[in-house]
This record gives C-alpha cells, structure tokens and sequence, in this order.
C-alpha cells in the first residue's frame, strides 16, 4: 500500500504526460460538423451560370459538394482531384461558390475548368452559415436521399479521397445495397 | 524605491486581469432601433467565437464568416428574436464550439465539473499530508515515563 502511494506521484505524472504529448497532435482546425446525418438545409439561390437552383436540383446519387472560392488558394490544390473525379464519373461533385464575386467565379472556371455539375451562387455567405462552413475549402460528402454524411475542412488531395472519402462513401453503397 | 517595485507589481497585476478582447473590435455600421438592442448585439458578437479564427470572438474577428455572423446577428435582433433563439441558430450550425462558455450538456458535463473535482482531489490530498505530517510530530513529542525523568533531572540540575 504505502509502496504503490510512493509510486502515485510518478504514475499521475506519466499519464497527464501522454495525455498532453497526445494534445500536440490534435487537429483543432478540423471541428465537427453540426450537419452529420442531417438533411441538406434547403435553399433557393442560382448558379454561377445564371440559372435558378433549389434542393430539386441536386444528384439523387451519392454526391460531393465542395466550397470553393476564386480567392481561394488551396482551392487551386485541390481542383486537379475533382476534375478527375468529373472525368472519370465517379462522383458528381456539386460547387459552391462561397463569399466570391460571380465574374470572378466564371473567369476561374474559365482558366482553370469547370469540373462541378453546377456551382451554387452564394455571394453573401448566408448558405454556408446554414451548412456551418467557416472557410473554402470544405468538402461534403451527402447520400442519395440528401442527407450529409461526412465533412472534409481544407484541401481534398488524391491521399485524402483514398483514404477518407473511399471508405465513407463504401460504407454508404454498402447499406444501400443492404 | 519599493514604491516603485510596488508600481510595477500594480501594473502586472492590473495587465492580469486585464481582457484584450475588449480592446479590439470591428468597426461596424449597423443600425439598431433601441440601445438595448446595440447591447445585446455586442454581448453576443463578446461572447461567440470565431469558428474560422478559433481564438478570437466574433466582435475582434476579421475572419469572413464572422463578418457574416455578425450580420445575422444584427438581422435576428432588429427582427425581435430572443438571445436564446440567437444562440440556438448559432448552435444548430456551428455546435458548443461557437460559445466561449459551453451551455451546461451531458457532453460538456465534464468542462463543467472538473475544476471542483481537481480542487476537492487537491483539499483532500493536503488534508491527508497534513494529518500524516502531525501524526508524525505527535508521536515524536510524546515521550515515555523513563525520558521524562530524564528531562526533569537535566533540568533540575541546570537551576
């Protein structure tokens, strides 16, 4: 007893140690998402083109939507990624121009090409605060019935869509099919 | 001279307590139609975070999302709702990170409870040392009739 009471000091002192070693390498940018497993929160806006856009619009297969913005940087990352994913039809993928300018929108689809079904025109920033983005680039990933089922903050590279985005989206058309 | 080490130590101790988010805020032009209704703005803008710059309040934040949650701040109160349904929307979107004082939640429970668990850990552990420690003087003080003969005779024989 009075042996293991001797000890305690150094045993507390190791397990707050790992505790707080492990805290070095959370990821506090990444927070979770409000919206998982909840419906798509409904809009009624255009697109970058011009066009009148709602809910109806949307794929009715599993589908991404990403936040993107000209000004975006990190953006530019990440675009090679989706323009295969549109090449090769594996995903639909749904943009949303998030607090941008729509000339500005058009001319980067322009230079840098378009691989987004449409791109939902949101310049005042009011549908992202329903989707609780806090910056482009987000990525999520919404089922068949429109119901969000994984978030992504920052860039959507080959190594996050093999090792994130894959899985989930396996495990969605898994309980489809069940 | 320790009046002005005194000075100094006023300083450091003012500059404590001092609350930089205060200092700085974002200049907005909002208009409110009662002073009341400027307050509250500003207590919520004081007292929601930033979730773009994490460690900023939406008031001291340049961060585009809190220039648009400031917006829908300033359009929910000119539209008479309630703080409560202010906080709820901000909840709804952005989760107990948005408060900088988490609402009280099974899942904030903890936050909540561990300062008073790690003080009552702390008394409980000082009381244990303590009484050891005067268990240990006790025992040392009290001596046995043989020594207490001993001591009056030393005494004695020093009179």
């Amino acid at each position: 007893m009075s042996r293991f009471a001797f000890f305690l000091p150094v045993i507390v002192f190791f397990a707050l140690a790992v505790l707080l070693w492990q805290g070095l390498f959370l990821d506090t940018k990444a927070l979770p998402s409000m919206l998982i497993d909840k419906p798509m929160p409904s809009f009624a806006l255009t697109t970058v083109d011009g066009d009148e856009v709602t809910n109806v619009d949307l794929p009715d297969q599993i589908f991404l939507l990403n936040i993107w913005g000209s000004y975006c940087l990190p953006c530019l990352i990440e675009h090679p990624t989706f323009m295969r994913l549109a090449e090769e039809g594996e995903i639909p993928v749904v943009g949303v121009n998030y607090r941008d300018r729509q000339g500005l929108a058009i001319n980067w689809l322009g230079e840098n090409g378009n691989p987004f079904e449409f791109s939902i025109l949101d310049e005042s920033g009011r549908f992202g605060i329903d989707l609780g983005v806090y910056g482009a680039p987000e990525t999520y990933l919404v089922d068949s019935n429109g119901v969000i089922r994984y978030r992504h903050v920052s860039v959507l590279d080959e190594s996050v869509w093999r090792e994130e985005f894959m899985p989930a989206i396996a495990e969605l058309r898994d309980r489809v099919a069940l | 001279m320790s009046q002005l080490n005194l000075f100094f130590c006023l300083i450091l101790v003012l500059l404590v307590f001092a609350n930089p988010s205060a200092s700085v805020a974002q200049v907005d032009t909002f208009e409110f139609q009662t002073t009341e209704q400027q307050q509250r703005f500003r207590k919520l803008s004081d007292e929601l975070r930033c979730p773009m710059c994490q460690n900023t309040n939406l008031s001291g934040s340049t961060g585009g999302v809190a220039e648009d949650l400031r917006r829908e701040i300033h359009r929910m109160i000119v539209e008479n709702l309630t703080d409560a349904d202010i906080e709820k929307f901000m909840f709804d979107r952005y989760g107990d990170f948005i408060f900088y004082k988490p609402r009280f939640r099974a899942e904030t429970a903890v936050l909540w409870f561990a300062p008073i668990l790690f003080l009552l850990l702390g008394f409980a552990g000082g009381y244990i040392v303590w009484r050891k420690s005067k268990k240990a003087v006790d025992e040392s003080e009290s001596l046995d009739a043989s020594q207490l003969n001993r001591l009056n005779d030393l005494l004695d024989s020093k009179q």
